[in-house]
């Protein structure tokens, strides 16, 4: 187990870093050149060769590349170009504000997405699973953004029940209330995700109610009720747990476009700012960010679909 | 009501329908049969005919389609086609239980054995320790070597014969009044056949329990069973004493069936199996008269529109038939072939070698580890001799064959030798030639056939490509091989799907004989086939050596089959061969003590019972061998035969032992003869 643990976690390193070394020559080679780019076309020579100066532009590009990297790994992601502050400082409480939003979401969709399934699953055929399969599948086929605008437009401006945007005014910034302030913008992500989960959890708990030791549990004498939470269930979701870790990089898009229209100031809204702006600094780091986060939430689901799966733990801790 | 003479399981007049692109097509017609407390009731039939649904219906556990349309399932006297559900569950925990075929699969993969055995304890009120204690002493109950580690295992850990075990511990453990058992043994190797039947005769035996034993295979019912019922198209065609049904059977289908059965002694070079003609009806097709006049070789008018009813042959024996009198004297069905044949007619078998294994070894790697599967095997094919391949699963039989085909390649130092010429290693270093000599005969023509392409054009496609015809040349070629499989000129455009099992088979062999091979590799090509398929298919083989001269490799785990087609026999254990001889010599003895075992297990239908001489123990891996004799840990020989410490500490070579018979082991054969008589 540990030896599969340390070969993941190896491979996700590697992720990363080839992320890393993509999004340097992306942002350094195609651009042409940052520095006119970034000051305009006004910036006479001089302003550029500062520019490259203290930005390091004026090194090779393996310099640069390294020295980059190098950065990084000691935590030090650089300074804004269009700010003039450190990344970190610029980019901490973005991530901070978009953790609080993705956590609710998260906690939002996965529940009631898997619950659809299960739902669904267990009424096939019936009305109420082709409302949740049709439904679902419908609502994802719209952006998560128009969701949100719609979103903002009925319950928020003309019905009033949720406010329109993400973040409580200075007065009162309980948990509870911050929480209340980001339901909104997870609804819009659950729209689109919903339909996608549940899916997958419905095919997942259709095989396991299907499977021979289903059956076995029911002729043992069990009510159906609970073979299906003692038996099914476990089974089921071993395969959804594996999709959802694999939508978490549609989330972390989706977060991106609902902030925005949210005026939710996360990790998604820096990030646009920066790219209005051209401050590469801050758009390498975001980018290098988030495949951190992916690559951790796929580590997360491997680990967990084997420690939940005998069959690929035995072999995992051979 | 008294229980004393209240039938355990009543089926009356029961009728089972499946709905199906909606209609309601019959499965079960008018069933009727009772179980007496303690009483062992066997079902026997083909596929398809019904035992299954007859058995989930027992447990009222049909398919979302499947609805009971007629009749009473009464269990002690109650209807429980009308019960609530909640009254089912509650019978089914503690008086009625089943054990089914694939028990792997029929356990949860990622809870333990333990728990879910422990589960059936719980569902009765016991607290959860307690269930657990019982659940260990309910595995102990049905021999589980080391139960307490069993407990922690999940399904995948445990071999075949342990899961069933875990599923007969599993049913017993509520003590039911009925147990259902659905092929049980399907599926397992002979010898863990044979130890679970015995388990199950034993309990039955302590417990009193009424069983309703479903199989296809009518040695084991004959083993098992009190009375049997034979079913046909959902029909039960006739019923009696275990001893009776099978000395007089009285029915046309069951005197077919019976004689379908390569049985003890028949020999290709002197008999012909009979078949029945025919298929059986499809799903739901409606019955004026009898359900088998198509195929029934007695059949008249008054068969055709009317409907039979049982009649009594003596006591409790009864079939439903016109003309049960003549039903055992009724003409045989032997199927006589005119040959169209392309090539020469070849004189069967004689003494020159065609193929010549040597030394073939295979090591495969798994998870970093060396498993060696086969070790060491040696052995010659002569020119239109069927030499079979017979042992436990895993023992190498399927490697073996692939290793003559080129599928695999073998370690340094084997040597195979087609007709005096060395055959390359691997297949693709074959020329079309020794590709198309050789050939292979799958278990699963499902699996084998291209499933898009008409059967014409599977078959062309390997003339076309073994025998270098052009297009049109290689459809009438294609025609040819499979009128001479009788596979009708209407099907030859048909795809595989819209064919049965048989017939899927036939264009198997088609193809493999589409390179007009020397040697025809056929691993278990009967197996997923009924009896009376079996049959027309074996004699189909028979008559094609006889016709072409061709060799086979047969490979099969039923020993009737094995010895009916076979002259030479090879007997794997572990990746080596313990026993080489002739088919008269390896199955009249003297035995080399694992084939001994073998053979004993085998339950046969004549009744007869063989004392059975017991292998303990489980197969070892071969990733990690017994020192010595690889057979010693389980042998029924070693103890007491002097050689005990050779056994433990030398692997005996193979030797002739008499001339033409081989054998690996330490124990002279004079004492073995000895032993064994
Ligand atoms: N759910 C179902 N829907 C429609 N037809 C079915 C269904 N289950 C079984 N059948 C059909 O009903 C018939 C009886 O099936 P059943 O499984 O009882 O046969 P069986 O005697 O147990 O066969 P086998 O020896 O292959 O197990 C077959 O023709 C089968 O194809
Ligand atoms: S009733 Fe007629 S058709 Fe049916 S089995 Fe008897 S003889 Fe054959
Ligand atoms: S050598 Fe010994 S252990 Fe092996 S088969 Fe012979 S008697 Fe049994
Ligand atoms: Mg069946």
């Amino acid at each position: 187990m540990k030896q599969f643990i340390l070969k993941r976690l190896g491979l996700s390193v590697v992720t990363v870093f080839l992320v890393a070394v993509i999004v340097f020559f992306l942002t350094h080679i195609l651009p042409g050149n940052v520095a006119r780019q970034y000051l305009g076309k006004g910036a006479t020579e001089e302003d550029l060769v500062e520019f490259r100066r203290v930005f390091g532009l004026d090194r090779s590009l393996l310099a640069q590349l390294f020295g980059w990297i190098g950065d990084l790994l000691h935590g030090d992601l650089g300074e804004s170009m269009q700010y003039r502050v450190s990344v970190k400082d610029l980019l901490l409480p973005a991530i901070g504000y978009s953790s609080k939003l993705a956590g609710v979401a998260f906690f939002l969709i996965v529940p009631i997405s898997i619950a659809g399934g299960v739902i669904a699953a267990m009424n096939r055929g019936k009305k109420i699973d082709r409302a949740i399969t049709v439904g679902g599948l419908s609502a994802a086929v719209i952006p998560e953004f128009v969701w949100a605008i719609v979103l903002v437009l009925t319950v928020g401006v003309t019905f009033q029940i949720f406010p329109v945007s993400a973040f409580p005014d200075e007065g009162n910034r309980s948990i509870l209330n911050q929480i209340w302030y980001l339901i909104l913008p997870s609804i819009s992500l659950l729209l689109v995700l919903f339909g996608y989960i549940a899916r997958i959890t419905r095919a997942g708990v259709i095989e396991a109610l299907e499977s021979d030791y289903m059956r076995t549990a029911v002729l043992k004498g069990m009510i159906r009720r609970k073979a299906v939470s003692k038996h099914v269930l476990r089974n089921a979701l071993l395969p959804t747990i594996a999709v959802i870790a694999s939508q978490v990089p549609y989330l972390i898009g989706g977060l991106i476009a609902v902030e925005i229209v949210f005026n939710y100031p996360g990790f998604g809204t820096v990030l646009k700012g920066a790219v209005d702006a051209r401050d590469y600094a801050v758009l390498q780091s975001g980018v290098i960010i988030s495949s951190l986060v992916i690559v951790i939430f796929q580590l997360i689901a491997d680990i967990l679909f084997a420690v939940l799966n005998p069959r690929i733990r035995q072999k995992v801790s051979e | 009501m008294s229980t004393t003479n209240t039938a355990t399981l009543e089926l009356r007049n029961l009728e089972v329908a499946y709905t199906v692109r909606g209609i309601d097509r019959e499965v079960l017609r008018d069933i009727s049969l009772s179980i007496a407390p303690g009483e062992a009731y066997g079902l026997v039939g083909e596929s398809g005919c019904g035992k299954s649904t007859a058995a989930f219906a027992a447990m009222r556990y049909l398919p979302r389609n499947g609805k009971i349309t007629g009749g009473a399932i009464l269990f002690e006297g109650k209807n429980i086609v009308e019960m609530a559900d909640d009254e089912v569950s509650s019978l089914r925990r503690s008086a009625i239980s089943m054990v089914y075929q694939n028990p792997a699969t029929a356990l949860n993969p990622t809870i333990r054995v333990g728990d879910q055995v422990a589960e059936v304890f719980q569902l009765s009120g016991v607290s959860k320790s307690d269930s657990l204690e019982m659940a260990q002493a309910a595995l102990v109950q049905v021999q589980i070597a080391d139960p307490a580690q069993v407990m922690r295992r999940y399904a995948h850990q445990l071999s075949g014969g342990m899961a069933q075990r875990v599923v007969i511990a599993m049913a017993l453990a509520s003590n039911p009044r009925l147990l259902v058992m659905d092929e049980p043994t399907t599926g397992l190797d002979a010898t863990v056949e044979a130890e679970v039947l015995d388990l199950v005769r034993e309990l039955r035996r302590d417990t009193g329990t009424a069983v309703l034993f479903i199989s296809h295979n009518l040695g084991v019912i004959r083993h098992m069973c009190d009375r049997v019922g034979v079913l046909y198209a959902g029909a039960l065609v006739e019923q009696g004493a275990t001893a009776d049904l099978f000395n007089n059977p009285s029915h046309p289908y069951t005197v077919g069936l019976l004689r379908c059965i390569p049985r003890g002694g028949l020999h290709k070079s002197t008999d012909r199996l009979d078949t029945i003609p025919g298929t059986p009806p499809a799903l739901g097709t409606h019955f004026d008269g009898c359900v088998f006049a198509d195929r029934c070789a007695l059949a008249d008018d008054n068969c055709r529109t009317r409907l039979p009813q049982m009649v009594t042959i003596s006591g409790a024996h009864v079939a439903r038939c016109f003309h049960s009198d003549k039903a055992s004297s009724m003409p045989r069905s032997i199927e006589l072939i005119e040959y169209a044949s392309q090539a020469d007619v070849h004189s069967v078998h004689n003494d020159d070698t065609l193929l010549s294994i040597n030394h073939l070894s295979k090591i495969f790697t798994q998870d970093g580890h060396k498993v060696q599967v086969i070790n060491d095997v040696s052995f010659n094919l002569g020119f239109g001799e069927t030499l079979g391949l017979v042992g436990e699963s895993g023992s190498g039989k399927t490697t073996i064959a692939k290793l003559v085909l080129g599928l695999v390649s073998p370690e340094e130092g084997g040597v195979i030798t087609l007709d005096g010429k060395g055959l390359a290693k691997t297949l693709n270093r074959r020329d079309v030639h020794d590709v198309g000599s050789m050939q292979i005969v799958f278990q699963n023509p499902d699996q084998a056939l291209n499933r898009r392409h008409s059967v014409t054009r599977i078959v062309g496609r390997a003339v076309e490509r073994l025998r270098g015809f052009n297009v049109s040349d290689a459809i009438d070629r294609a025609h040819e091989l499979l009128s001479g499989m009788r596979v009708e000129a209407s099907l030859h455009s048909a795809r595989p799907v819209q064919l049965s099992g048989g017939l899927k088979q036939r264009v198997a062999i088609s193809r493999a004989f589409a390179g007009s091979p020397q040697i025809v590799v056929c691993d278990e090509p009967t197996s997923a086939l009924d009896v009376s398929v079996q049959a027309a298919i074996l004699n189909l083989l028979v008559d094609l050596q006889k016709q072409d001269g061709v060799s086979f490799i047969f490979i099969s785990h039923d020993l009737g089959v094995v010895r009916y087609i076979s002259d030479r026999i090879a007997v794997l254990y572990l990746g080596r061969v313990v026993e080489f001889g002739t088919s008269q010599r390896v199955f009249n003895g003297p035995f080399h003590p694992y084939t001994e075992a073998l053979l004993s297990s085998v339950p046969n239908i004549d009744g007869s019972i063989r004392k059975r001489i017991p292998l303990t123990g489980v197969v070892p891996s071969p990733s990690n061998p017994p020192s010595g004799c690889v057979l010693n840990p389980r042998c029924p020989r070693k103890a007491g035969s002097g050689y005990e410490t050779l056994c433990e500490t030398e692997e005996p070579n193979l030797t002739e032992v008499e001339p033409g018979h081989f054998m690996r082991c330490h124990i002279p054969v004079a004492n073995l003869k000895q032993l064994q008589s």
